[in-house]
C-alpha cells in the first residue's frame, strides 16, 4: 500500500512541477492559465493523498473552480495577446535577473536541505494552533516576508494595469 | 471466496463497479438521445425517428456509426492541443462527478457488504461541487480553441451562465447538508428514510428543491437555459466547429451531466433509494431500492425533456437578472431560515 501511495505521490508531484514549468515558460496567457489549473488540481490530489479530502475539495472549489474561471474571463474578455519576443536578453538587466535567480535557488536549496520531513505526521492543525504558530518567533519573519511579497505583487498588478495613474 | 483478502476484494469490486457504471452511462446516453427525440416529437405532434429498426430503436446505433465515419474537421488557426483536449475534459469531469453517489442500499455478496457506489467519500457533496466547477473548463476551452467568433461567444456565455448558477446550485445544498449534519451522500440519503415522505428533503427543503432544479437546468444548459447553443444567434455555441466523434463526446458529456444532476436531485431531495413507504414495500431489499432510485431518476430525466418541449429560451440579460437577483437571495434566505429553525429546535 505504501509503495502505491508513493508512486501516486511522485506522479502527482511530477505533474504539478511540470505544469508549473509550462505555466511560466508558456507565451500564450490562456495556456498559462490552463497549466496553472493543472498545478492546482495536482496539489488538490496530493492533499487528498495526505488524508485531507476537505482541503482537497476546497482547493478545487475555490482556486480551480472560482478564481481560475475569473482569470480566464479576464484573459478572454480583454483579448490578451501572446507575448511578443522581448528585447535582447543580455545586458545589465539580464545579469541582475540571473543573479536574483541564483539567490532564489540558493535560498530554496538551503531550506530544502535543512527541512525536517517528519513534521507533518503528528501535527495538530486546528486553525487556532496554526495562527499561534504563524505569529510565534519561529515563523514570524517568513510570515511577514510573505505579506510584503503579496503587497508588492498587488502594487505591481495595479502599476501594470493602470498605465496612467 | 474466502481466499481473497479484503484489499483484493475491494479492488476487484471497485474495478467491476467502475466498468459497469461507465458502460451503463454510455448505454443510457445513447438511449437518451433516442428517447429525447421521440418524446419531443410526440409533444409536437410529430413521429420522430421511427425508420431504423423497430420503432426506430436502432437510431442511436445508426447515429454512432455515422459519426464514426464523418470527416474530422479542425478549423485553420485552431489550437490543436486545446481543441482535442476540450471534449475529453468535459467527458472526464462528467464521469468523475457521478463516482460518489449511491445508487441503492448496501447488500451482501459472498459474505461481504457491498456499496452500490464507487467511493463513499466523507465530503461527497463538496467533491461533486468541485468536479462540476471543473466542467466549465471543457466548455471554455472548446469555445476558445476553435478560433471562431461563434465558438468564443458561445464559450463565454456558457461559462458566465455556469458560473452564475453554480452559486445558487451550491447554496441550495447547504440546507440539506445542515439537516443531515453531514457532507456524506449516504448519510444524507439515510436521513430521508421514514414514513410518508415526511423526511424527504423535497418536503423539508422545498424552496431549496425549486432553486436546485432551476439552477441545475441552467448548469447543464438545458432549455430554457440553453443560451450557449442559441442556434438563432450563435449557430451552435461553443461546439460550432466540432465534428465527428468529438461532437459525439461533447454531446455525451452534456447527457451525462444531465444524468448526474438527476441522480443528485434524487439523492439530495427525493430520498435516494427510499420509497417513503417503508414496511409495505421492502426498500432495504437491494433490488427494490435500486428500482425506486431508477424510477425517480427516469422521471426527472423525463421532466428535462418535457421542459425542452414546453418552454421558450431566456434572453441573456433576463438569465443573468434571474440568477443573481432572484435565485441567490432566495437561496440565502432559505439557508438563514433553515439555520434559524435548526438552532431554535436545538
Amino acid at each position: 500500500m505504501e509503495t502505491v501511495t508513493a508512486i501516486v505521490f511522485y506522479v502527482l508531484a511530477g505533474a504539478a512541477v511540470a505544469a508549473a514549468l509550462v505555466m511560466i515558460t508558456q507565451k500564450s496567457p490562456i495556456g498559462s492559465a490552463f497549466a496553472l489549473i493543472v498545478v492546482l488540481c495536482s496539489l488538490s490530489a496530493i492533499y487528498g493523498l495526505l488524508g485531507s479530502p476537505f482541503i482537497a475539495a476546497l482547493q478545487i472549489v475555490v482556486y480551480a473552480g472560482a478564481v481560475m474561471v475569473l482569470f480566464l474571463f479576464v484573459i478572454m474578455l480583454l483579448n490578451v495577446r501572446s507575448e511578443e519576443p522581448g528585447p535582447s536578453r543580455g545586458g545589465p538587466l539580464g545579469l541582475t535577473a540571473l543573479g536574483l535567480c541564483a539567490l532564489l535557488l540558493a535560498q530554496v536549496a538551503s531550506v530544502l536541505l535543512r527541512a525536517r520531513i517528519d513534521v507533518v505526521a503528528s501535527y495538530d492543525a486546528s486553525s487556532a494552533r496554526v495562527a499561534q504558530e504563524l505569529f510565534s518567533p519561529r515563523f514570524l519573519y517568513a510570515f511577514e516576508a510573505t505579506s510584503v511579497l503579496i503587497l508588492a505583487a498587488l502594487v505591481g498588478a495595479i502599476a501594470l494595469a493602470k498605465k496612467e495613474l | 471466496m474466502s481466499s481473497l483478502s479484503d484489499l483484493q476484494f475491494e479492488l476487484i469490486a471497485t474495478v467491476v463497479k467502475v466498468a459497469v457504471l461507465i458502460g451503463s452511462l454510455l448505454g443510457i446516453f445513447s438511449g437518451m438521445t433516442y428517447v429525447e427525440r421521440r418524446v419531443l416529437a410526440f409533444m409536437q405532434f410529430r413521429l420522430g425517428p421511427n425508420r431504423t429498426g423497430p420503432f426506430g430503436l436502432l437510431q442511436p446505433v445508426a447515429d454512432g456509426i455515422k459519426l464514426f465515419f464523418k470527416e474530422e474537421v479542425m478549423p485553420e488557426g485552431a489550437n490543436a492541443l486545446a481543441f482535442y483536449a476540450a471534449p475529453l475534459l468535459s467527458v472526464v469531469a462528467a464521469l468523475m462527478a457521478i463516482a460518489v453517489v449511491p445508487y441503492g442500499p448496501p447488500f451482501s455478496l459472498f459474505g461481504r457488504t457491498l456499496q452500490l457506489q464507487i467511493a463513499n467519500v466523507d465530503v461527497g457533496v463538496l467533491y461533486i461541487f468541485a468536479i462540476t466547477s471543473l466542467g466549465v473548463y471543457g466548455v471554455v476551452l472548446a469555445g476558445w480553441a476553435a478560433n471562431s467568433k461563434y465558438s468564443l461567444l458561445g464559450g463565454l456565455r456558457s461559462s458566465a451562465q455556469m458560473f452564475s448558477y453554480e452559486l445558487s446550485l451550491g447554496m441550495s445544498w447547504v440546507g440539506v447538508i445542515m439537516i443531515a449534519g453531514s457532507f456524506r451522500m449516504n448519510d444524507i440519503v439515510d436521513h430521508q428514510a421514514g414514513w410518508f415522505f415526511r423526511h424527504w428533503n423535497l418536503v423539508l427543503q422545498f424552496p431549496a428543491f425549486v432553486i436546485y432544479f432551476i439552477a441545475a437546468t441552467a448548469e447543464v444548459s438545458r432549455t430554457p437555459f440553453d443560451l450557449p447553443e442559441g442556434e438563432a444567434e450563435l449557430v451552435a455555441g461553443f461546439h460550432t466547429e466540432y465534428s465527428s466523434m468529438k461532437f459525439a463526446l461533447i454531446q455525451m458529456a452534456e447527457y451525462i451531466n444531465m444524468i448526474t444532476v438527476a441522480v443528485l436531485c434524487t439523492n439530495l431531495f427525493l430520498g435516494g433509494w427510499h420509497s417513503g413507504l417503508p414496511g409495505i414495500l421492502p426498500e432495504s431489499h437491494p433490488i427494490f431500492g435500486f428500482v425506486y432510485f431508477t424510477v425517480k431518476v427516469a422521471a426527472l430525466l423525463f421532466v428535462f425533456i418535457w421542459l425542452r418541449g414546453t418552454l421558450p429560451r431566456f434572453r441573456y440579460d433576463q438569465l443573468m437578472d434571474f440568477g443573481w437577483k432572484r435565485l441567490i437571495p432566495v437561496a440565502a434566505l432559505n439557508i438563514l431560515v433553515t439555520a434559524g429553525l435548526l438552532a431554535f429546535r436545538g
